[in-house]
């Protein structure tokens, strides 16, 4: 009994090649989410001709960006094993209040705080029902859904448009450098996104979301602040789809309730596209950004074309399906071990 | 103790809480509980809830079932929108749009197509085992976009006094769509009550390993459960054109997934799977329908109506929750003892 | 080991009581932990073991008693609050996060940041000091799921030495190791408790605790029966102590391994070769009308994997089986059910029963499934079968409509053995029917699957528990390393030729 080894290596390959492997392994989807964004625009390049142009590259973050903010969110939530419904509600929901106290002449340095608290407030009422009421995440970001939508309605019923200059510069000025074009809106998506990917890697919270989506039970027995944490990935949420909310208004020039339906489904779909496991604990905001730049990449080509816009859906649906399909392979593969 | 049986049988929330809104009814509108007959057939609010929630009845079962095997179907509303193109297509082109033949032919048509998908849906769960949420988002994605298709892009209408009939038309005094939705009830009751499928659904969602290694054909059961959703939800898209005479591809069953998932939960079905009750999801259905009907009665513009729906999901959310009922017995446990501890001082 | 009465302890738990709806899971509970000391918990299933240690580490808050740590008077509210007090837990379960590195893992909440950010290689070069403390030298870097479960083990404990706890609980840790492993473990504790760690040791296994405590309490039904120490106390007294009564019960079983079998025409079943790539080397098992076969092993020796290649519950890629001569193919349960095999999975939760079904649901499941769903079992039917199984197996409570969930493990356990039995099987494969479970319904089963064997039954009795095997077959298979590695009549043999016999195949395949 002196010297028995402890062999914890598996067979076959060496193990560094291995090591690599398994070290790396959350980042093949993501890859994959890029190989199928590069193939989508060298296709969309030889068959459309002046696709891939700085013009219509540029266009594809500023036409974005709002579903680029709400998906870094939702990384937040999805990646803690959780789902949120509500921003698409809470995106119109914010953009219309906004609108509103804009036309009452509230100065927009307030409104947009305003905006953002708004959406804050509502990720942290659903956060405290999945956290304290044992509610689970689907139905408790539905009834966020319902309430925001609800309450976009009462704000208006019908549409107001924007004529602050302030929020109209985030998405009139343009910066052009050699054809290429950046306006405030693209600027702040990049930044959340880069905000976004620095929390998850570099801070004991982002490393908490983490924790919390590999085994909740295990984070809470590791002593780590598991309340805290989730609610806090709501109110990110929440917050994200208020700054979506004015990304959006600056986009359209105006609010108007019926905004974003089935946003919160392209958002998730672009999460999942880019890479982030529905089960939590694997995942990268940059996926998601790759997997937001995939949908408006199909959804540019499909206006393109001229065909029906039904084709983006359509198309979503089916490249969501190769994705969910390789994932679930991957993850069998791996659990077979 | 039969009373404290009967007050923690699981019906009892539900049913209080549709009581409860059927006095608020009565109380704001003494109309509310009247019934009139007119030519042999019965109106008022009551029987509109019964007409009205025939659709949402039809999602709700298969609804159920789906959800006892720990699974969630949100294509439902999307399928809805296929049936009706398809079948308002098929009649459409037809240019005999009174002919029952063609009739039974366009509604067998779009029902068989939102049958091959909820095939398709229980394909990608049991079969490769992938997420229910997920697998089914796929379709609630493309579904609609596959309805756009079929009608072209256009809203099809037709004129067709049978097709219409579905929706609109009574027999012995009663809507038809009630009695489609009573014959769906009492067939999804007989099929998963008088067999054992009930209680195997039940056992796969409760513990699917477990009831794979006792032998249950748990697959089967899972994947019969989408196809029973889809085939449910191709019906009650059949119902829903029928009552516009119109197949919209954007607006039919747009949230039905959701208030369907709403009537299985407030029915005290848990959507973590497992023990299910079709009475409850039936109980459920008509509060929601309930609910709307008194959220127009109250003036308040339709689109705010999520509003009042948010605030039902809370308010039953929380009732059910483990930790507000902890509140409640220990507040009655805590003024048991006071008076107990007062009686005792005296 | 200090026993010095002029050391403080570290942790000092009185008159602790915590109720739960119904029970009184402890009552009035004394327990002292010194530094420098492995201290170990003991008592059956149910006798407080568990809710004792999650007060301690602050799972659950109690009732009335006091906690003191280090001489001050604490009050948890959380597994946070514990941990800040220095007292860290090590489960049986691995608690880790499997999507994280194992530096990460070690690493979590205590991560070296710098400016604010956390600084990853400072963190990895940490979380490397930490396992090296342990003697580990494995990659921080490296993916958690990619290393064995005593590993996994190893890195919850460096885990808990970085926030420099003072009192580790361990939680039935060796439960899933194998002999080497335990070795090892013992080593790290050991090494730990002479630094001035006092350790909080759970365990099953006999053997183990009187090789590592200096200390050991005793529970039963929530009380505290005593402490002594170890060196005081022999292993009679001990289970004494813990059963409250004497092990006659388990003796009085008859030695059903000389009995007799008939081995002449076709076995109920033989396997040829049955095995599956990176499960079980091929190996090869008959059985005849009437015969036990146990199967003996350490956890992790292929004897669970056997179990479920010959029930379909996992595929096998090689080999060939026959029932009664007939080849047939056994790729999934159903098959094996139209076969009449049955078998009961180790994991009664898991794979067992169905929790929140009731006892009778639960038992007709079997001749459900096999009846398929059309064909629904009458109440009447269903009535006269739970009856009777209840009755003759003694579940307790004897309610058909209780919940399953709610039963103790060894009812539970009865349960799952008459929905076999209702099925009237022919083979009947049963992995540990009788871990942790208590000794009166041990006693039980066991009779049961004697008296089953006299009646015809063919059964595979699996069991860590050599006594046991031993007892009840007539011939024993022996695992080890995913192989089959021998066989042995249970008439002539011992629980030592047994060990001897998967030692001395190890030493074999060294040389």
């Amino acid at each position: 009994m002196s010297t028995v080894k402890v062999v914890d290596a598996p067979l076959g390959l060496g193990p560094r090649v291995r090591g690599l492997l398994t070290r790396r392994a959350s980042w093949i989807p993501v890859l994959a989410a890029l190989g199928i964004l590069i193939a989508l625009l060298v296709a969309g390049q030889s068959y459309l001709g002046n696709f891939l142009t700085p013009r219509v590259l540029s266009s594809l973050l500023l036409d974005n960006a709002y579903l680029l903010i709400l998906a870094v969110g939702m990384t937040f939530v999805i990646l803690t094993g959780g789902i949120d419904l509500s921003v698409g509600a809470v995106l119109a929901f914010t953009a219309i209040l906004g609108a509103r106290l804009l036309s009452e002449g509230v100065p927009s340095v307030l409104v947009i705080p305003v905006m953002l608290i708004g959406g804050a407030v509502i990720g942290l009422l659903i956060g405290s029902l999945i956290q304290f009421f044992d509610v689970q995440p689907f139905i408790a970001s539905l009834a966020g859904m319902f309430a925001a939508r609800g309450l976009a309605f009462l704000v208006s019923l019908s549409s107001i448009k924007i004529e602050d200059p302030t929020i109209l510069w985030l998405q009139t000025k343009l910066f052009y450098v050699e054809g290429w074009f950046l306006a405030p809106t693209g600027v702040i998506a990049l930044l959340v996104v880069a905000a976004g990917a620095l929390v998850l890697h570099f801070t004991r919270f982002g490393r908490t979301i983490y924790a919390i989506g590999g085994n909740e039970q295990s984070a809470r027995l590791m002593g780590l602040p598991v309340v805290r944490t989730k609610l806090l990935a709501y109110v990110i949420s929440g917050v994200c789809a208020g700054l979506a909310g004015v990304v959006f208004s600056a986009y359209q020039g105006a609010g108007y309730p019926l905004n974003g339906i089935g946003t919160e489904l392209d958002t998730i779909a672009a999460v999942v596209i880019g890479g982030t496991l529905l089960t939590g604990g694997s995942g990268y905001v940059i996926g998601s950004m790759i997997g937001v730049f995939v949908y408006g990449t199909i959804k540019a080509a499909i206006s393109f074309l001229g065909a029906e816009q039904s084709w983006t859906r359509i198309t979503i649906g089916a490249l969501l399906l190769i994705f969910v399909v390789v994932q679930r392979v991957i993850v069998a593969r791996s659990s077979r071990r | 103790m039969k009373l404290r049986k009967l007050l923690t049988h699981r019906l009892v929330l539900p049913i209080a809480a549709l009581v409860v809104l059927v006095l608020i009814n009565t109380i704001s509108r003494p109309t509310f509980l009247s019934i009139t007959v007119r030519d042999g057939q019965l109106y008022g609010s009551l029987i509109d809830i019964l007409r009205n929630s025939a659709p949402l009845m039809l999602v709700a079962l298969g609804m159920t079932i789906v959800i006892a095997t720990r699974g969630i179907d949100l294509s439902v509303g999307a399928l809805m929108a296929v049936s009706g193109s398809v079948a308002l297509t098929i009649i459409d082109g037809s240019g005999n749009p009174e002919d029952p033949g063609i009739l039974l032919l366009a509604i067998t048509a779009g029902v068989a197509v939102t049958f091959a998908f909820g095939l398709w849906n229980g394909f990608l769960v049991a079969v490769l085992g992938i997420q229910p949420i997920i697998a089914t988002l796929v379709l609630m994605l493309a579904g609609r976009g596959i309805a756009l298709l079929i009608t072209g892009g256009f809203i099809t209408t037709v004129t067709s006094a049978p097709y219409r009939f579905m929706s609109q038309g009574y027999v012995f005094g009663f809507p038809f769509a009630f009695y489609v939705s009573v014959v769906a009830v009492a067939l999804v009751v007989l099929i998963e009550r008088r067999t054992a499928l009930g209680v195997l659904t039940e056992a796969v969602g409760i513990n699917p390993e477990a009831s794979r290694l006792a032998g249950v054909r748990s697959r089967g059961i899972i994947w019969g459960a989408y196809a029973a959703s889809g085939l449910l939800a191709g019906l009650a898209g059949i119902l829903y054109s029928s009552n516009i005479m119109a197949a919209d591809a954007n607006a039919a069953g747009q949230y039905i997934e959701l208030d369907a998932i709403l009537a299985v939960v407030l029915g005290g079905t848990s959507l973590m799977g497992g023990k299910f009750s079709i009475a409850g999801t039936v109980i459920g259905v008509f509060t929601i329908q309930t609910l709307k009907s008194t959220i127009t009665f109250l003036g308040v513009p339709p689109a705010v109506s999520p509003l009042f729906l948010a605030m039902v999901v809370v308010i039953v959310v929380l009732v059910q929750s483990r930790r507000v009922r902890a509140w409640t017995t220990s507040a009655w446990r805590w003024g048991q003892r006071a008076r107990t501890g007062t009686e005792a001082a005296s | 080991m200090t026993s010095d009465p002029d050391v403080p302890p570290i942790a000092a738990l009185t008159g602790i009581t915590i109720r739960f709806p119904g029970v009184l899971a402890l009552d009035d509970v004394d327990f002292t932990l010194w530094p420098g000391e492995v201290h170990s918990l003991m008592g059956e299933n149910g006798a407080g073991k568990s809710t004792l240690i999650k007060a301690l580490t602050g799972v659950y808050p109690i009732d009335s008693g006091s906690i003191v740590v280090a001489g001050e008077q604490r009050v948890f509210s959380g597994t946070a609050d514990a941990q800040a007090a220095g007292i860290s837990t090590v489960y049986q379960e691995v608690n880790l996060c499997q999507n994280l590195s194992v530096g990460e893992n070690v690493m979590l909440g205590h991560e070296v940041r710098r400016y604010g950010r956390i600084d990853w290689s400072a963190t990895h070069a940490e979380a490397a000091r930490h396992l090296a403390d342990l003697g580990l030298n494995i990659d921080p870097r490296s993916s958690l799921v990619t290393h064995a479960i005593a590993i996994q083990q190893l890195v919850a404990i460096s885990r808990a030495m970085v926030s420099d706890s003072r009192v580790l609980v361990l939680d039935e840790p060796t439960s899933s190791l194998d002999r080497g492993e335990v070795e090892r473990l013992f080593s790290v504790i050991r090494g730990l408790r002479d630094s001035g760690v006092a350790i909080l040791f759970v365990s099953h296994f006999l053997d183990q605790v009187f090789e590592i405590s200096d200390r050991i309490t005793v529970l039963r039904n929530g009380k505290l029966v005593g402490e002594s120490l170890a060196a005081d106390l022999t292993r009679g007294e001990l289970v004494a102590k813990m059963l409250g009564r004497e092990l006659a019960e388990l003796e009085s079983i008859s030695e059903a391994a000389s009995r007799v079998i008939d081995r002449t025409g076709d076995p109920v079943l033989a396997a040829d070769g049955i095995g599956r790539r990176g499960m079980l080397e091929p190996a090869d098992l008959d059985i005849y009308d009437g015969e036990v076969v146990g199967i003996a092993g350490l956890l992790g020796s292929g004897r669970t994997e056997l179990a479920r290649l010959l029930y379909g519950a996992d595929h096998a890629d090689s080999g060939r089986v026959t029932v009664r001569g007939r080849p047939v193919r056994l790729s999934s349960p159903r098959h094996a059910i139209d076969e009449h095999i049955a078998f009961s999975s180790e994991d009664r939760r898991a794979e067992g029963i169905i929790g929140d079904l009731t006892v009778a649901e639960n038992i007709v499941l079997g001749i459900q499934a096999r009846r398929g769903w059309f064909r629904k079992i009458g109440r009447a039917e269903q009535a006269v079968i739970v009856d009777e199984h209840i009755a003759s197996l003694g579940v307790r409570p004897a309610d058909p409509s209780a919940l399953s969930r709610n039963l103790s493990g060894g009812n539970q356990q009865k349960v799952l053995l008459a929905r076999w039995l209702a099925t009237a099987p022919q083979l009947l494969i049963l992995d540990e029917p009788t871990r942790g479970i208590d000794v009166g319904a041990k006693a039980d089963i066991q009779r049961k699957v004697v008296e089953l064997a006299n009646q015809g039954l063919s059964v595979i009795f699996i069991s860590s528990e050599l006594e046991e095997v031993l007892r009840l077959a007539q011939r024993i298979v022996v695992m080890r390393d995913r192989r089959k590695i021998g066989e042995l009549s249970s008439h002539d043999s011992t629980v030592d030729d047994v060990v001897d016999y998967i030692a001395h195949e190890g030493r074999e395949r060294v040389s």
